[in-house]
């Protein structure tokens, strides 16, 4: 009987203190929620104003300012899908990206378990050696790798644009996922090998799903870069394999710049960026501290 | 299968982690590895499972050579002081996974990992996920793992120091049943002098890397061969003192003199060192035999039933073991009496040269 009463009471009671909990905080509640929304309104204003553009015609664009669009059109968009030239863009740069993260994370892969599990000559020297390469502007390779490749007949390739983008994403991948491989206890690779595990085995059915979200993360910066990269992607590039981002700087024309068509461009560039997000949310901020966290 | 560790040295840089340890384990024995941290039971497991190669020595197993083997050619079953499992798979894929890498038939499979899910309490949580158990749990999942792989050298690193008090009561007084049956050599090493008396056995003391002694547990705690031995295998610490036999007389570091009987007795005149368990010093002086250490009382700790004396004396601390509760001020002079008949005698290079092993315990 004693546990109803309290219960009753403590049911009776909680209303009138959550009151009194508003009471004391209700002012500073609504002025960070003002200050929330103002600041989100000020990150997504370019955003909007993307969007906005992408549905408007030119005429509206160049003649009146809008706060939305007056008449909304898709034409840009359906340009954008129906023109090859345009969305051969996507698909080359959505090819040396893939081949890219793929190949970055497939090298890094064993890299990094050499450099989280053991020790040898010069091994800290070599693992702070590979992130400085990343210190080194993108612009002081794009001559040799140009010679280089139309030399042996890469030029004007995705795997042109892919190799060269290993340079920079092999080390940060090797970086982020010896950072969460060092997180798993090294007696798992023994008490797996006592278990009788080949080492691939071990690797692929143990090991792969303890960093998986490791990965996730280091495919995602090896995308993320190799998504917004341009000099290298342009320079290494001409007609066959141009990327996105190239095709959007040729958008003028006789009758002046394709504003809409720019814009809507730009919206599907953002999309798998943000798709990409999505997946690794969890896990971003641990990749951001190179899986030390 | 016996397991045959021929002076085995593991060097590491400039360190010596093992030191040349000969030592033969015999099939459906129960050894307790007995040491400090960082005494060398650790890299001697390795060594013995084959997950580090020795310096130099051989490993022999039924008398072949195995020195070199890669552990996946060995049968070894290990369980560490940290709960280690495979945090992705269900505890009951965890259990089976050695069974599934030797491809033995689904059927023994759900055999053995029910049995061994049944011995060790697991049989509710075979499907959860190791992290999703308590560190007890944990530990069960680690050993059943183990055991259900009837590996023929099976070595258990401290496998209870992280459990809880009652946990580890049960689990050790289960083990040694729980893997007797599979008839291989079981190997457990421990930091407490209490938990190798309590498993039998045989035990090998370990001390800076070098075995010090092995043999059946009650004789190496009876009858250590040096004083590292008995430092090693004392629970509270052994107490040491230096003293001089002249004659019929003996006279202590710690300042006064007493005729010399008990171990006294068969040793010719000399200096010795002399070391004798907590509960051998008491507040009372009965016996014939009595050697008598003044000090002062620095801590009294009482355990319930018993009281722990820690006791200066002549630049030296000895702690005492006393029944009953006695209440004693630090700062508070006392004197501890010790028979004469209780004591090991070592030589200055702390090799034993007597005791009465009838009473000296």
């Amino acid at each position: 009987m004693s546990d109803v009463v309290i219960l009753r009471g403590s049911q009776t009671a909680a209303p009138s203190q959550a009151k009194v909990n508003r009471a004391l905080t209700g002012s500073w509640v609504s002025g960070s929620a003002i200050g929330m929304v103002l600041y989100l309104l000020f990150l997504m204003l370019p955003i909007y104003w993307l969007i906005n553009m992408s549905l408007k015609t030119n005429t509206e664009i160049s003649t009146t300012m809008t706060l939305w669009p007056q008449e909304i059109t898709f034409e840009h968009y359906a340009k954008i899908f129906t023109d090859p030239s345009w969305y051969g863009g996507y698909i080359n740069s959505l090819t040396y990206v893939a081949i890219n993260t793929v190949l970055s994370i497939t090298l890094a892969l064993p890299a990094a378990y050499a450099f989280s599990r053991y020790r040898f000559v010069g091994d800290k020297h070599l693992f702070f050696w590979l992130l400085s390469n990343r210190m080194a502007p993108a612009a002081v390779f794009a001559l040799p790798f140009f010679n280089l490749y139309s030399a042996i007949g890469l030029f004007d390739t995705p795997w042109a644009v892919a190799l060269a983008h290993c340079l920079f994403n092999v080390p940060l991948a090797v970086w982020i996922l010896e950072g969460f491989m060092s997180g798993v206890p090294r007696e798992i690779d023994e008490t797996a090998a006592i278990d009788g595990y080949s080492f691939p085995r071990f690797f692929v059915k143990i090991f792969m799903p303890l960093i998986a979200s490791g990965v996730g993360v280091a495919a995602f910066f090896c995308f993320m870069f190799s998504w917004v990269e341009l000099l290298l992607a342009r320079t290494l590039t001409s007609v066959n394999a141009k990327p996105i981002a190239a095709t959007m700087t040729r958008t003028v024309s006789a009758a002046g710049m394709d504003w809409g068509l720019l814009a809507a461009a730009g919206v599907l560039t953002i999309v798998p960026g943000a798709l990409v997000i999505w997946f690794v949310r969890n896990y971003i901020a641990k990749g951001f501290a190179l899986g030390r966290v | 299968m016996t397991l045959v560790l021929d002076n085995v040295s593991k060097k590491v840089g400039a360190e010596t982690w093992i030191s040349d340890v000969s030592l033969s384990l015999e099939r459906g024995s129960l050894n307790v590895l007995l040491g400090p941290t960082l005494a060398g039971k650790t890299s001697l497991m390795r060594l013995m499972a084959g997950l580090d190669a020795p310096s130099s020595g051989r490993v022999i197993v039924d008398g072949k050579d195995v020195t070199g083997w890669p552990v996946q050619r060995r049968s070894v079953a290990m369980v560490y002081q940290q709960f280690i499992n495979y945090p992705s798979l269900s505890v009951y894929e965890n259990i089976a996974s050695p069974l599934r890498v030797a491809k033995l038939a689904a059927s023994e499979i759900e055999m053995r990992v029910r049995e061994a899910a049944r011995l060790l309490q697991l049989e509710p949580y075979l499907d959860r996920k190791p992290l999703n158990l308590s560190g007890g749990q944990q530990q069960r999942t680690a050993i059943a793992r183990a055991l259900v792989k009837r590996a023929d050298l099976v070595l258990l690193d401290e496998p209870l120091a992280n459990l809880d008090y009652k946990l580890r009561e049960e689990l050790r007084e289960e083990l040694p049943r729980v893997f007797a049956a599979s008839g291989g050599i079981f190997v457990y090493a421990t930091t407490e002098p209490t938990e190798a008396l309590l498993l039998g056995g045989n035990t090998a003391t370990l001390s800076q890397g070098c075995l010090t002694q092995f043999g059946p547990t009650p004789r190496v705690y009876r009858q250590p061969h040096d004083l590292v031995t008995a430092q090693v295998f004392s629970d509270p610490p052994l107490n040491v003192l230096a003293a001089r036999k002249s004659g019929e007389t003996v006279s202590l570091s710690t300042g006064g003199e007493a005729p010399a009987g008990g171990a006294f007795a068969m040793v010719p005149d000399g200096e010795y060192r002399v070391g004798f368990r907590a509960h051998h010093l008491g507040l009372e002086a009965d016996g014939s035999d009595i050697l008598a250490i003044s000090g002062i009382v620095s801590v009294s700790e009482i355990t319930g039933s018993e009281t722990y004396l820690h006791v200066d004396s002549a630049e030296r601390r000895f702690v005492a073991l006393v029944p009953g509760v006695k209440r004693l001020e630090p700062g508070a002079s006392v004197t501890l009496y010790l028979d004469a008949r209780d004591v090991f005698l070592f030589d200055q290079n702390g090799r034993l040269v007597a005791a009465d092993f009838a009473e000296a315990a």
